[in-house]
């Protein structure tokens, strides 16, 4: 079994390179074969989220055009020897980026690896309808936010209709994944409720990462969250996330309000 | 900063600092071309291959790029048959 993944969302800076990059070490960590590829071309960092950033050879418009094979592209990570990283070209032209060059790439890559995660760029553009063009699954990351949620059912709708599968009449597996959720401020109802996100989008849920300085400082040393703070709440919930996908039923944890506790004990801060 | 950020051992935002100072210095230096240790892999990936038939699945290149060295690592298998070859033409 080998799945084609993409990490979309519409919306820029929600979270899908961070969880690009904590999915692919939890699933790598199962001792499964995984490979993050970046589709951001132009504004590569999944490069610098997995800390691959000094390492980068070639990139994945090298090997669409020819002048790299993929091994020589392949950046394999340094703590997990089942993880690798395809990295997005930094200055080349977008256009480089061919839908013909990027079915072979994924076609190779789907015989190489268990688990192939493209990191969709923002928008929907081309770069956008690329990442997504090929896969199996998609993982919607979703802030609890009107504008997030809005551009994932703009998502959602090319999903439905843009992917090989879709034109095949086929459907693309498809997960809500809510991120950066803030519990101090769900409690407070100043966000949107989980329920209320999946209402919209009826979808099912794949977790729910809180918003948290673990994930920051995880990027600051280029370490997925996972690896780096392995006993967090929100690597915790990227590794029950990556266990969904693989099938298993696991118990949805909602992130508790720890710092609500906290103010309570020690008296409120200002914001 | 809340309350347990006051005991936590020192932050993670100069390794950040120190790795994209790094970055940078070679993005920059490379004005949206390819920068140095990718203008080297080049021309010895062509120079080589003026004198064998390289087969490209035979070659591994490896790059660290660093803040005072950056190494470029190229590792080409050289089968006999392919000298041979190239001596003939
Ligand atoms: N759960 C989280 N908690 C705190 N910060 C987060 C979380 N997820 C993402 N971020 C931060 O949000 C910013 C955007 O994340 P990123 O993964 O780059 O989004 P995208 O790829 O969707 O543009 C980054 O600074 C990242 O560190
Ligand atoms: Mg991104």
């Amino acid at each position: 079994m080998n799945k084609v993944i993409v990490v979309t969302s519409g919306k820029g800076g929600v979270g899908k390179t961070t969880t690009t990059a904590a999915l692919g070490a939890a699933l790598a960590a199962t001792g499964q074969s995984v490979v993050v590829v970046d589709f951001d071309v132009g504004l590569r960092n999944l490069d610098l989220v997995m800390g691959a950033e000094r390492r980068v050879v070639y990139d994945l418009i090298n090997v669409v055009q020819g002048v790299a094979k993929l091994p020589q592209a392949l950046i394999r990570d340094k703590r997990i020897d089942t993880l690798s990283l395809l990295p997005a070209s930094q200055t080349r032209d977008k256009d480089a980026l061919t839908e013909d060059g990027v079915a072979r790439v994924i076609k190779e890559l789907r015989t190489k690896f268990d688990w192939v995660i493209c990191d969709s760029p923002a928008g929907i553009e081309r770069g956008a309808t690329l990442a997504m063009r090929f896969a199996d699954t998609a993982i919607i990351v979703t802030n609890p936010e009107v504008s997030s949620v809005r551009d994932s059912d703009r998502i959602i709708g090319l999903l439905d209709s843009k992917t090989e599968l879709a034109e095949k009449g086929e459907r693309v597996e498809k997960h809500i994944l809510i991120t950066r959720y803030d519990p101090a401020r769900a409690a407070r109802g100043e966000m949107l409720n989980i329920n209320d996100v999946l209402d919209i989008l009826s979808l099912p849920l794949l977790g729910i990462i809180p918003e948290s300085e673990e994930v920051l400082r995880a990027s600051n040393v280029g370490t997925p969250v996972t690896l780096n703070d392995p006993k967090s709440a929100a690597a915790q919930a990227y590794r029950d996330a990556a266990a969904r996908l693989r099938g298993q039923d696991v118990p949805m944890i909602v992130p508790a309000d720890r710092k609500g506790l906290l103010d309570k004990l020690f008296g409120r801060r200002a914001a | 900063m809340s309350f347990l950020g006051l005991f936590r051992r020192r932050g993670s935002a100069p390794v950040a600092r120190e790795r994209l100072q790094i970055l940078l210095a070679h993005e920059r230096s490379s004005h949206g071309q390819s920068d140095l240790l990718s203008k080297l892999r080049d021309e010895i990936l062509a120079v080589v291959a003026q004198h064998i038939a390289v087969d490209h699945d035979q070659v591994r290149v490896k790059l660290e790029r660093g803040d005072k060295v950056s190494t470029l690592d190229i590792d080409i298998e050289v089968p006999h048959s392919a000298v041979a070859l190239a001596g003939i033409r």
